[in-house]
């Protein structure tokens, strides 16, 4: 199905011609516009969940445990109940029932049942007048533990099944969260025949969302037993379907509402405990609860990027051309399973493409471990496995004398294709994007030219723009819209997709703007209602632009044929002429004949009936024919190149990026504003985990260090410049061309630094993150100081650095 | 967010009044400057007074003077980002302007004081946390507890001194103006630490720091501070090198280094006066000299896995800080900071 067949004749975009931007026949997209909340934001009036307020209203806390493995053999807590101001505690035995995210994984409880998992797992909660209450509250609860062996150390979990973290089936061991091996075609024979077969272990530590806004919810019974949450997350469909499962109410007495967010980057992709108790204290109380987590709290919810260990063997001819690529990972989850049957898949999935290679294996295996639950954070599942393998590559193309950037051209995958693993590629921009860098990096005068501690690396990636998996099977859409006009000419959208801050609502609007020529300011959105919006299945996987964007033309086209129609028939004219665009409908036969956009839609209404559409997107039948084949298979894919400049102080080992160049390409930027900001948002979060961030436990499994202080985010300052080069591969299916922007342009940040490590040092740094101190260790272990540059080879210093500079900013 | 505990507050016009005020409340008040260093701590439930009393509208702590023996006179209740940028600081303690430049970030140094700086409690990564975390923990010798998880069986708290300010202020040969219930008396900043870190510092119960007097440094003085974190803002120090020179006919007449988020308290690195004393203010001479400085403090500085950073990888980089902060020191190229 092509984008024609999707949406019908007279589509406004042009033809497809690669590097030629068609923007020109656009009123709205492609315009770097602001975003539609961007004035609430700035100025505070957006209303984010902890800014809401009803009368009468309670504020709930959680007790957590303070152990990393026990069994919960009593609660008592009376002496809390007993005190002032406190209207209800609850523990495990009120929400019984587990849940997750991945239906065939539940293995949560809102509260702890009989046992606790790691430090900060939720035992009790409490409802009372205020938070000081609350908490004061929470010292009186007493909770009897057995502690129980807890696992630190991934592959110890392995190995050892005894006690098991989630007791599973006889026979079974319940450490283990997930294995997912899968063969296509012939690794092994393909390292035989190989000239080069390279393998290597390769780390990558652990790191977290950290969103700006806390997790926050807010939950309301009406007299009539509807149970309203508002809730900062960024599935609501998920929330609503689990609020169901696990308070046992019929699904239709529950609304869930998602305000402003205050960023999420996959961290609020779960169903989480505070929704349900939140719930359960306003049912118990009949008074509306809100709870507010702590920035520890947050980090003890986690759900962020996991550890992995990876092993890769890849086999390459004289020439570059890769044969085959065979892995082993070793996944640790933390204590619980949340997308982890995904990740596991991911892992492995997402590593076909930008290159194409005959055989690949992978061999991945989720374990448990009692700290913080790891799930989906920004490039779920593929940012680890594309450092391990894009720094494999660089030392293939090292050991050939090749051009890095050239080994990865040789080995491009082409576009309208098929991956080794069964999925279909469409569009792909990939050379673009590696020429662009190659280009602004002014990568052929620099490259391994740089003087001594300075130099250039390179590595490119793939993602997805959505898939066709719905976390639970079902053949209804993936993304739903509606349409409603006003007599004013305002039209209002209803769609479930959730903003997040990555501007979902803003491209709804631009959409339907240019679609039904309105101004953008005449758009009103409503997402992310249970009540009100149509189904979205939530801000994950890169899908909002693709799939509610695609759903929204769905609906703006049926709208318009409605409009155009009754103006035909007003103007005796034939539809084809008909044209809404930038506040008027024009007949183009006759420009003279032209009205404004209102009054069009006071026609259509008279004629037609009261005005409204709906409109949907469900992804085509995709992916390999084997168990799991459908996991990672997606209607787009996105493709980015990224080029990374540092410095390297080698008696510090500290690592300055001064530039990183990314050229991403996102089919079509509706809003280049928004994509470049995503593309520096990806580029800063990415580089961040290299140099910084490590969410890790201490030797007693507590948090090493739950705060914004000691969990170490770059500010400002530490950022180097960043240039977003945007490619545009128009791609057949997505709305006017569009693939995803917001998580793809992450992952090849860390292997092009480590890259680019090699070129300034010679050294190959092969496990993260790349803090001061490892980086010294690798420097000194490989004989370098601070007399290492007097030593450096003149050569290294041909092309002054100001000098060949000058053309790359 | 982290609830403040409930404490009733006290706004004293007056030095007489603010001593009065913590004399009558006893153990259970204590005075609060900027509160960026007490404010966290009062919500991880490190201190639970029942009374604070604020500083803020007290004349006596504010400003800063230079008085007729060309001294520096600083208000404890100046605030860091104004000491920072005060010409009379920056000309005469080149040092103490820099430090000042490099704490914590732009927000906390414009409600952040010198006098709260040079009081800062010592730091840890086993006590600068919640509640919650530190009763999983079990507790610690510093707080509600009975042992270290830094000094394994040891029975003496060793968090370290943060303070960017205390090494600068040392090497200047600052002296505290302290006014409690019996009276003002003056100390040596030097004498004014213990090697302790429950408490590193002989501040009386009730006693106020009321200023700061920075005596007037030689001709030819320089110096510099270096400071190691690893953010280019926010973050305390991994490690801070505070350095005075003072050069005389292009020789080093005197010199002076100290260090800081080592062990309880600011140190001075021995020797160095001597070391340093003589020689030329540039060339090969001086270059072997300043070796000779960093391989005296690499040697007796001992860090410690009581702030976050590996603790030899920090000592590693003791002579490195060293070196550099002597170089810009006498280059007049300060501070020693990586953006
Ligand atoms: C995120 C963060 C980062 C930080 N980074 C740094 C850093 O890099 N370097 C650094 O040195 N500090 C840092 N700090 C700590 C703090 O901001 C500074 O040390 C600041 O100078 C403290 O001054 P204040 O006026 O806020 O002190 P307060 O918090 O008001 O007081 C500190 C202590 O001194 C006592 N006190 C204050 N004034 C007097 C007085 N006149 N007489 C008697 N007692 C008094 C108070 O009772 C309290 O015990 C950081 C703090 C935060 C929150
Ligand atoms: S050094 Fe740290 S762990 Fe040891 S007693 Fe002091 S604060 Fe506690």
């Amino acid at each position: 199905m092509s984008a024609r067949d999707l949406h019908g004749p007279g589509a406004p975009w042009g033809e497809r011609e690669p590097g030629h931007r068609s923007n020109d026949a656009f009123s709205v997209i492609g315009r770097p516009l602001r975003k539609v909340d961007g004035l609430a934001k700035a100025t505070g009036a957006a209303l984010y969940a902890d800014d809401l307020v009803l009368p009468g209203m309670l504020h709930a806390k959680t007790l957590r445990s303070p152990h990393a493995h026990a069994r919960v053999l009593r609660v008592d807590a009376s002496a809390a109940l007993a005190l002032r101001g406190v209207h209800a505690v609850i523990t495990g035995a009120d929400l019984p029932i587990k849940y997750g995210v991945i239906p065939w994984t539940p293995d949560e409880n809102a509260l702890a049942v009989d046992r606790v998992r790691f430090i900060g797992d939720p035992v009790a909660a409490v409802a009372a007048i205020d938070e000081d209450t609350a908490n004061a509250a929470l010292k009186l609860i007493r909770v009897e533990y057995e502690p129980l062996h807890a696992y630190m150390d991934p592959r110890e979990s392995l190995v050892r099944t005894e006690p098991a973290i989630h007791p599973g089936k006889p026979g079974e061991n319940g450490n283990i969260s997930k294995h997912v091996r899968l063969d296509f075609g012939d690794v092994d024979a393909a390292a035989a025949a190989a000239d080069l077969v390279l393998e290597g272990d390769y780390t990558f530590h652990g790191t977290t969302h950290a969103p700006i806004e806390p997790h926050c919810a807010l939950a309301s019974w009406s007299a009539d037993g509807l149970l309203t949450l508002w809730s900062a997350t960024q599935i609501t469909h998920y929330v609503h379907r689990a609020l169901a499962r696990v308070l046992e109410l019929d699904p239709a007495r529950i609304r869930v509402v998602q305000p402003c967010l205050g960023g999420a980057f996959g961290g609020k992709s779960d169903p989480f405990s505070l929704e349900f108790c939140v719930a359960k204290l306003a049912q118990k109380t009949g008074r509306p609860v809100k709870m507010l987590w702590t920035r520890e709290e947050v980090f003890y919810a986690h759900r962020g990027r996991h550890p992995m260990q990876l092993h890769y063997r890849t086999s390459a001819s004289r020439d570059g051309r890769i044969s085959g690529v065979d892995a082993k990972i070793l996944i640790d989850g933390g204590s619980y399973s949340s997308f982890g049957l995904v990740t596991t898949y991911y892992a492995g999935q997402l590593l076909t493409g930008p290159y194409d290679f005959p055989s690949y294996r992978f061999d991945s295996t989720r374990v448990f471990t009692n700290k913080p639950p790891c799930g989906p954070k920004r490039g779920h599942g593929s940012v680890q496995p594309r450092f391990a393998f894009e720094v494999q590559l660089d030392e293939i193309a090292e050991q050939l004398a090749l051009d890095p950037i050239e080994i990865r051209r040789r080995n491009f995958q082409g576009e309208q294709t098929r991956t080794v693993n069964g999925q279909r590629i469409t569009s792909n921009g990939f050379l673009q994007c590696l020429e662009l860098v190659e280009r602004a990096s002014g990568w052929k005068d620099r490259r391994g030219k740089l003087p001594f501690g300075r130099g250039l690396g390179v590595a490119g990636s793939m993602y997805i723009s959505g898939t066709n998996y719905p976390v639970y099977p079902n053949d209804m859409p993936q993304a739903g819209v509606q349409l409603k006009v006003d007599r004013s000419g305002a039209i209002t959208v209803f769609t479930g997709g959730n903003d997040i801050g990555q501007g979902s609502n803003s491209v709804v609007a631009y959409l339907v703007a240019e679609e039904l020529g309105v101004p953008v300011e005449h758009v009103r959105v409503v997402a992310a209602d249970t009540d009100l919006c149509p189904v979205d299945l939530g801000a994950y996987s890169s899908r909002v632009t693709f799939m509610v964007g695609n759903a929204t033309i769905d609906a703006c086209r049926k709208l318009r044929a409605q409009i155009v129609g009754a103006l035909a028939e007003h103007w005796q004219c034939e539809a084809g002429r008909v044209r809404l665009i930038e506040g008027r409908a024009i007949d183009t036969g006759d420009p003279a004949r032209s009205l404004p956009i209102a009054q069009a839609f006071h026609i259509a209404e008279a004629r037609c009936d009261t005005l409204g559409s709906t409109g949907s997107y469900n992804t085509p039948k995709l992916g390999g024919d084997y168990r799991g084949g459908t996991i990672g298979a997606s209607p787009a894919y996105s493709f980015t190149a990224h080029v990374v400049e540092v410095e390297v102080d080698v008696e510090t080992g500290r690592l300055t990026v001064p530039h990183v160049w990314i050229a991403h390409d996102c089919g079509r930027a509706l809003n280049p504003m928004l994509v470049a900001g995503q593309m520096e948002g990806s580029a800063y979060m990415g580089l961040a985990e290299a140099l910084m961030e490590d969410h890790d436990v201490n030797r007693y499994g507590l948090h090493a260090g739950p705060s914004l202080l000691d969990y170490r985010m770059p500010t400002a300052v530490d950022m180097p410049e960043l240039h977003a080069l945007i490619v545009e591969s128009l791609d057949p299916e997505g709305p006017y061309g569009a693939k995803e922007a917001g998580e793809g342009p992450l992952h090849p940040v860390l292997p092009a630094l480590s890259n680019a490590i090699h070129d300034a040092v010679g050294v190959r740094l092969r496990h993260l993150p790349f803090t001061m101190p490892r980086v010294l260790r690798e420097l000194r272990a490989a004989g370098i100081d601070r007399r290492a540059r007097e030593r450096a080879k003149p050569a290294r210093l041909a092309t002054p650095p100001h000098a060949a500079r000058g053309g790359a900013r | 967010m982290l609830r403040m505990p409930q404490f009733s507050l006290e706004r004293p016009r007056s030095l007489a009044q603010a001593i009065a005020l913590l004399s009558e409340h006893g153990p259970a008040a204590l005075p609060i400057a900027g509160g960026t260093d007490l404010v966290p701590n009062l919500k991880h439930e490190l201190h639970s007074p029942s009374v604070l009393v604020a500083l803020e509208h007290v004349p006596e702590l504010h400003g800063v003077r230079v008085l007729a023996d060309g001294a520096l006179s600083i208000g404890a209740m100046t605030r860091l980002a104004d000491l920072a940028l005060h010409p009379e600081v920056v000309a005469r303690a080149p040092a103490l302007a820099q430090a000042a430049s490099l704490v914590a970030g732009p927000q906390l140094r414009t409600m952040g004081t010198l006098g709260g700086n040079v009081l800062l409690d010592t730091r840890c990564q086993w006590i600068n946390q919640s509640y919650f975390w530190r009763q999983a923990l079990g507790f610690c010798l510093k707080k509600d507890g009975t042992v270290c998880h830094v000094v394994e069986g040891g029975k003496k708290c060793v968090a370290a001194a943060s303070n960017d300010t205390a090494p600068a202020l040392m090497t200047l040969g600052a002296t505290l103006e302290l006014e409690g219930p019996d009276g003002v008396r003056e100390i040596a900043l030097d004498e004014f630490w213990v090697a302790d870190g429950i408490n590193n510092k002989k501040l009386g119960q009730g006693e106020l720091l009321v200023r700061i007097r920075v005596p007037q440094q030689r001709a030819g003085h320089r110096g510099a501070y270096g400071k190691l974190r690893e953010r280019g803002s926010i973050d305390f120090p991994m490690l801070g090198v505070a350095v005075r020179v003072d050069i005389a006919d292009e020789r080093i007449r005197d010199a002076d280094l100290c260090v800081v988020a080592l062990a309880a308290r600011p140190l001075r690195v021995k020797r160095v006066g001597e070391t340093l004393a003589g020689k030329p203010a540039q060339g090969p001479e001086l270059e072997t000299a300043i070796e000779a400085v960093a391989e005296l403090a690499h040697k007796q500085c001992h860090p410690l896995p009581n702030i976050p950073g590996d603790a030899d990888w920090r000592k590693e980089m003791v002579p490195v800080y060293v070196r550099r902060t002597l170089l810009a020191a006498l280059t007049g190229s300060g501070p020693v900071h990586h953006v």
